[in-house]
């Protein structure tokens, strides 16, 4: 069932990027594939600035943040379409850098949530690294179980906060 | 709005170099007086024969039962003392609440504090009135006198009877100065306790923790100290920066902790003398869960490279190129040395899971120790080397102990999560802290071996990562 769907998505993703071909409009392309339309830089004049947290937290609607199972450190289909996302960003705000931030749930021991935290950050940087962005423009932090962003004591609430957040630096 | 000032901060700080590191929110105002671990002088300026008896207590299984009256210490002038604004005849009266307190907090013997009991005169001090005691069905009489000096500083004389023998079990003498008169109080709390018991002493002795204040998602995590009754509480850090898993030197001198004060986990040894703090190693690599060898020469700390995680050796004295002491994929993490320094206890995921592993100082030999079920996170090796106190993550985390090989676990508390057991310095005692469900409100809490006796510490704010130090000198 699983792999049906995904070869479905990858079809259609073929068939976006054959279509896509033709304007290089004047940002430079996404490294590797363009899996998703590249975010139609947000033309607000009072909006936030390009290339500020703002700007970025606005422009991924929640992309970016990516998840992981309890322990887990690996990176799924929906965590390099998230990826592919902030790849993009970066990739058009060439003079940006970004921190990643690697969370766990309070359901661990401090010092091993430190660790896994530093895990999942290098995750995602290195799957960031690996679409093109340069290594000197992304840093990695761990917090541990030190920061939730859902502080009930609920499997729901540990899923969300399992997770690696890019954040850009001002 | 708060994320921005906090992402200016974060990015001020990541271009900033930082090795050595003076104020920044460490707090300026400490006594050094009252943190300091000067030796205590021993008297026995008391006439008489010398020294503490020696010998085997007549009646080992019972000693938990045992009553003790503990009366108000005499003093033999009423003077006034830095050390209560009352004079010595109060402090005497302290002194002996401190002793009852010791004693009753851990759930060993049945002690009666002064408040409930006559005083006996300076005179009666070395001649009790035996009869009266006998009267109250004590079994056991602490009592004990305080002297000022007239250079300020205080002797204090501690005195066990035997009751129905009408015999001198114990006595010894301390010399302090003012502000460390409690130090006086839980020598003869020790002196007390392994006269009856057997055991090492431990009351004077002292607690680095980290004091929680401030909702779940927001918790302000601040260094600080106290004796192991509480008393003499001490803040470190502001809270500006979180802090996390402090450990104070065998010797007391410095507490090794993590802090984000430069926006990233690191490791800082913090010198409680000069209130100055150096990174444990120059790396731009996130450093954590630091850990003292016994005999205060290396620290043990765990790096992240890459996201890998594990851990590393370094002299205390500064300086020295760093020993890597695992090298597997895995996150190898903490570490524990065995009291006489050949060995460490660690925790690691090279399995799939937390699991606890040995090895040899240098870092060779390693091997698996714990197959029971559940993981095993944490591992504390006891002072005395027979245990090694763990987080058991079996569902719920849970203390537990169990033999340097890995057998005959027992898990000691009953906790949502208990975690983090930081040992007495005798062996005996543990102390965790718990974390409730939902609130994410964490204390600091105590057990003996056997599980019994669990108790909550008295702390200001919230209470997390306890760390128990050596017995004083």
């Amino acid at each position: 069932m699983n792999r049906i769907v995904i070869a479905l998505t990858m079809s259609s993703v073929l068939a976006l990027a054959a279509c896509k071909k033709e304007p290089p409009e004047e940002i430079p392309p996404a490294p590797r594939d363009v899996s998703t339309p590249a975010p139609t830089p947000a033309p607000a004049p009072r909006g936030p600035q390009p290339g500020s947290q703002a700007h970025f937290s606005s422009a991924m609607a929640g992309a970016d943040t990516i998840y992981f199972d309890t322990d887990q450190y690996d990176i799924d289909a929906t965590d390099m379409a998230a990826l592919r996302r902030q790849a993009e960003y970066l990739t058009q705000y060439p003079s940006t850098r970004a921190t990643v931030e690697g969370h766990a749930d309070e359901r661990g021991t401090r010092d091993y949530n430190l660790a896994l935290g530093e895990r999942r950050a290098n995750a995602a940087r290195a799957y960031l690294v690996s679409l093109g962005i340069a290594e000197s423009r992304l840093r990695t932090v761990s917090y541990g179980e030190e920061r939730p962003v859902d502080t009930a004591s609920t499997p729901a609430a540990w899923a969300r906060n399992r997770r690696a957040v890019t954040v850009m630096i001002d | 709005m708060k994320k921005a000032a906090l992402l200016t901060a974060i990015a001020m700080l990541f271009s900033a170099p930082a090795f050595a590191q003076s104020s920044g929110d460490l707090l300026p105002d400490l006594d050094p007086a009252g943190i300091s671990a000067q030796p205590v002088e021993t008297t026995m300026d008391d006439g008489g024969e010398n020294g503490p008896l020696r010998g085997t207590v007549t009646d080992d299984s019972a000693w938990q039962d045992t009553g003790i009256a503990i009366p108000a210490f005499a003093t033999n002038r009423e003077q006034p003392t830095p050390a209560n604004s009352s004079g010595t005849t109060a402090l005497g009266q302290e002194l002996a609440r401190v002793v009852f307190n010791d004693l009753r907090n851990n759930g060993l013997f049945r002690p009666v504090g002064p408040d409930a009991l006559p005083r006996p005169s300076y005179e009666q001090i070395t001649a009790p009135a035996f009869s009266t005691w006998q009267g109250r069905s004590a079994e056991m009489l602490v009592q004990g006198y305080v002297r000022a000096g007239t250079d300020g500083r205080l002797t204090v004389g501690c005195y066990l009877y035997d009751v129905a023998l009408q015999s001198e079990l114990a006595r010894e003498g301390w010399v302090v100065l003012p502000s460390e008169w409690r130090r006086a109080a839980h020598k003869c709390a020790d002196l007390v306790y392994s006269r009856l018991s057997g055991e090492s002493p431990f009351f004077d002795s002292r607690i680095a923790y980290i004091a929680e204040t401030g909702p779940k998602d927001n918790r302000i995590k601040r260094l600080a100290i106290m004796d192991s009754d509480g008393a003499n509480h001490r803040f470190i850090t502001n809270g500006r920066a979180t802090a996390l898993t402090p450990r104070y030197s065998p010797d007391y001198r410095k507490i090794a902790y993590l802090s984000y004060t430069d926006g990233n986990p690191r490791i800082y040894v913090y010198d409680i003398e000069t209130r100055q703090q150096v990174l444990v190693t120059e790396s731009s690599n996130p450093t954590f869960a630091p850990r003292w060898s016994p005999d205060g020469r290396w620290i043990l700390y765990s790096m992240a490279i890459g996201g890998n995680t594990d851990i590393y050796r370094v002299s205390a004295s500064g300086g020295g190129t760093p020993m890597r002491l695992t090298d597997s994929p895995a996150i190898d993490v903490g570490g524990s040395y065995s009291p006489d320094g050949s060995q460490i206890v660690f925790e690691s995921d090279r399995s799939g899971a937390q699991q606890c592993y040995v090895m040899n100082a240098d870092g060779s030999n390693q091997r698996r120790i714990s197959f029971a079920s559940g993981r095993c996170a944490t591992p504390e090796w006891s002072p005395r080397g027979d245990q090694i106190a763990f987080t058991r993550i079996a569902g719920d985390f849970n203390v537990a102990v169990m033999t340097p090989s890995g057998g005959n676990v027992r898990v000691l508390t009953n906790g949502w999560q208990d975690e983090a057991p930081t040992w007495a310095p005798n062996g005996r005692i543990i102390q965790f802290f718990r974390s409730e469900r939902g609130s994410g409100d964490s204390s600091i809490w105590q057990v003996d071996l056997t599980g019994d006796n669990l108790r909550r510490l008295q702390t200001p704010v919230g209470a997390s990562d306890p760390a128990w130090g050596p017995v004083l000198p």
